[in-house]
């Protein structure tokens, strides 16, 4: 208690013009970025994934597997920095109980349950049912226990069963891609909607962060895709790496021209908040919102691989840019939640003056807590890779 | 055993449409009912007979002295350090060249001092601040939970056994009002002193003002002081662009006033 007082002296040291009095203490933190970039990554990874299925783009086949298992490694813990962050994290389950219908966050709640267990789950397990049924009868183990409990006794492999998996997955992947939008756009709502904030409420906040996610989603997969092909020795598919960043391209774009515009918006109308918000984005978010965001996440990465529509450098030169640029876009994203999340509570509502953040390193809201939240999803997915490996698939050719 | 496991199958489909059925009732439906504010769920309630609580803050009489926040402090059990505050006053100085400076150290408790020098200040005056227990309230809009509610007398109120503290009603507050108590971990803000109020009392910060520049009372009842303070002056209520519908009503409420 003693430390969290000594903090918020030294904070109130740090201001700058006026604040309310009960704004020194910044309520959202560092676990509050992370929920939107995670949730963001997931509803991104599956809506690659549901390109392929649906709009048949064969090339990206290859990332098809992996932008599933990707997702479903990353939901799985999309609710903990959330969770975690609560005072009373024991009565987190009252969101489900008692929600109230008027709130943004309740509403979360039952969009996640709904993607994870009715989407998410389903169609992996429609996609996967033959090979588990073929899998449990090679190996041995856990994996042959795991494979035979999974099949939940449904053990045909026909032709006919498997075209049956095959249309109600397409069904579940139908429904799914409104359902990723849903997810991520109600995130978007969660801020869109605080009018007491000018800097979150914005009706384009949802749109804006729903391409953010898709752009976010689809550098994952791809630098996944290329960090698993390098583990397994096998070739990159140039075509499917050439058609990912493609769309990365194209979203990136769209998501840059929707964001443009809320700040032109902003600008143009000037209204009471913007003097504030003019001095936030020159000042205290500059290097999080132009440098990061804007300059390493958005115009290097649109200029790389707008460049390589017209030039074409060899396959190395192009994976090794292609990687980095998914690199630049994911570190371009995590400061875009964070300009929303620290950046909306800088300024006071007074629209008086500013406060600092200051993160910990140590601590349930800590850097070294953050870190864990974006690692374990890795081993999650190095995990459900090796149980369930796509490339092993009878379905899936190289 | 192909029929057979595609009759396995259906079933199992149709377990599953069921959950998915009943999910999506739970989640597609939901968000529309957000289109609107929750119905006051005390409705059936006849909250005519029960007094509306309201305040009236009178800028012209306060004088800075801070004993209202104090005395709040102490009534409440508010943590003494300087972050959380259930009412506070604000101490606005407009200059000469127009610069506006607002100060409210320690909230105002121990009094305000004037720190620009006399010949720079075009105007000075207070500012009382608490919770406006908006009838509209965002707060109780936004609490995933319900814990921020309205009472039958339209006072704004947590439940602390039921808050979860999650701050989104603190983000979804327009006046900087709540703070989250680092000691019961939920949320936190002004009740009007309901305890008080409901055994006939003033609130702790209404009784210890020396100007009577707060002025408590039941905006149903005609004859009360507050109902005829807002008769006779020309009250404002803070940030009206927001539609919150507060209840604390300022008197001499100057266009810098945030
Ligand atoms: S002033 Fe803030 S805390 Fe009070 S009712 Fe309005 S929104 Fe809620
Ligand atoms: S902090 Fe408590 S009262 Fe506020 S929104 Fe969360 S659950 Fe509701």
């Amino acid at each position: 208690m003693e430390e969290h007082f000594q903090h918020l002296y030294q904070a109130l040291s740090q201001v700058d013009g006026y604040i309310y009095p009960n704004e020194i203490d910044l309520h959202w933190g560092l676990m509050i970025v992370l929920y939107p970039y995670i949730t963001g990554l997931v509803a991104g990874a599956f809506i690659l994934a549901s390109l392929e299925r649906v709009f048949h783009v064969k090339v990206l086949k290859p990332t098809y597997g992996i932008a599933l298992l990707t997702a479903l490694a990353f939901l799985a813990v999309a609710t903990m920095p959330l969770v975690s962050h609560l005072q009373h994290p024991l009565r987190s389950y009252e969101i489900f109980m008692t929600p109230n219908s008027t709130s943004a966050m309740a509403i979360f709640g039952f969009v996640y349950l709904w993607y994870l267990m009715a989407v998410l789950l389903l169609e992996i397990w429609f996609d996967y049912r033959r090979d588990f049924v073929i899998w449990s009868k090679t190996s041995t183990g856990f994996k042959k226990i795991f494979y035979k409990l999974i099949t939940l006794g449904i053990n045909d492999t026909d032709e006919k069963s498997a075209k049956l998996d095959d249309r109600l997955g397409y069904f579940i992947t139908v429904v799914g891609i409104p359902s990723a939008f849903l997810l991520h756009g109600y995130v978007g709502f969660i801020f869109g909607s605080i009018k007491a904030n000018p800097w979150w409420s914005t009706v384009l906040m949802p749109i804006i962060f729903l391409f953010s996610a898709m752009v976010s989603g689809v550098a994952l997969v791809m630098l996944i895709y290329m960090v698993v092909s390098w583990i397994r020795k096998v070739e990159i598919d140039m075509k499917c790496l050439d058609t990912i960043a493609k769309y990365l391209f194209y979203i990136l774009l769209i998501d840059f021209v929707l964001e443009s515009l809320d700040q032109i918006h902003r600008i143009y109308e000037a209204e009471e908040s913007f003097d504030i918000i003019k001095v936030l984005v020159n000042g205290k978010l500059y290097i999080t919102l132009v440098l990061m965001q804007w300059g390493i996440g958005t115009w290097i990465p649109l200029g790389v691989i707008g460049l390589f529509q017209f030039y074409k450098p060899s396959e190395k030169i192009k994976k090794a840019a292609y990687f980095i640029v998914g690199i630049f876009v994911l570190v371009g994203i995590f400061f875009m939640r964070w300009n929303i999340v620290i950046g909306g509570q800088l300024f006071s509502k007074s629209l008086s003056g500013f406060t600092t953040f200051t993160a910990v390193y140590s601590g349930m809201e800590g850097y070294l807590m953050a870190a864990v939240w974006l690692i374990i999803p890795l081993f999650i997915l190095a995990f459900l890779l090796w149980l369930m490996p796509p490339w092993k698939k009878i379905s899936y050719q190289e | 055993m192909g029929t057979k496991g595609i009759n396995n199958r259906r079933k199992f489909f149709k377990a599953s449409a069921a959950i998915i059925g009943g999910s999506i009732a739970m989640s597609i439906m939901k968000p529309f009912e957000l289109m609107a504010q929750k119905k006051d769920e005390s409705e059936n309630i006849e909250t005519d007979k029960l007094p509306l609580w309201g305040m009236g803050v009178d800028i012209e009489r306060c004088v800075g002295c801070g004993k209202c926040a104090e005395a709040c402090k102490i009534e409440n059990d508010v943590p003494k350090e300087p972050f959380y505050f259930r009412t506070w006053v604000e101490q606005y100085t407009v200059k000469k060249d127009g610069e506006v400076k607002i100060e409210s150290p320690n909230g105002g408790i121990g009094g305000l001092k004037q720190s620009v020098p006399d010949d720079d200040i075009f105007k000075s005056f207070m500012v009382p601040k608490l919770c406006n227990h908006c009838t509209n309230a965002p707060c109780v809009q936004a609490c995933p939970v319900g814990a921020t509610y309205i009472s039958p007398e339209g006072v704004v109120l947590v439940d602390d056994s039921y808050c979860i503290g999650c701050s989104y009603c603190i983000q979804a507050c327009p006046y900087g009002a709540r703070f989250m108590n680092p000691f019961t971990k939920v949320a936190d803000k002004c009740t009007f002193c309901y305890h008080r109020i409901s055994d006939g009392l003033q609130p702790a910060c209404v009784e210890v003002c020396p100007t009577d520049a707060r002025i408590f009372g039941d905006l149903h009842d005609k004859k009360s002081d507050l109902v005829k303070f807002l008769q006779k002056n020309p009250t404002e209520v803070l940030k009206p662009h927001l539609n919150t519908k507060s209840r604390v009503f300022y008197n001499g409420l100057s266009s810098e006033v945030r």
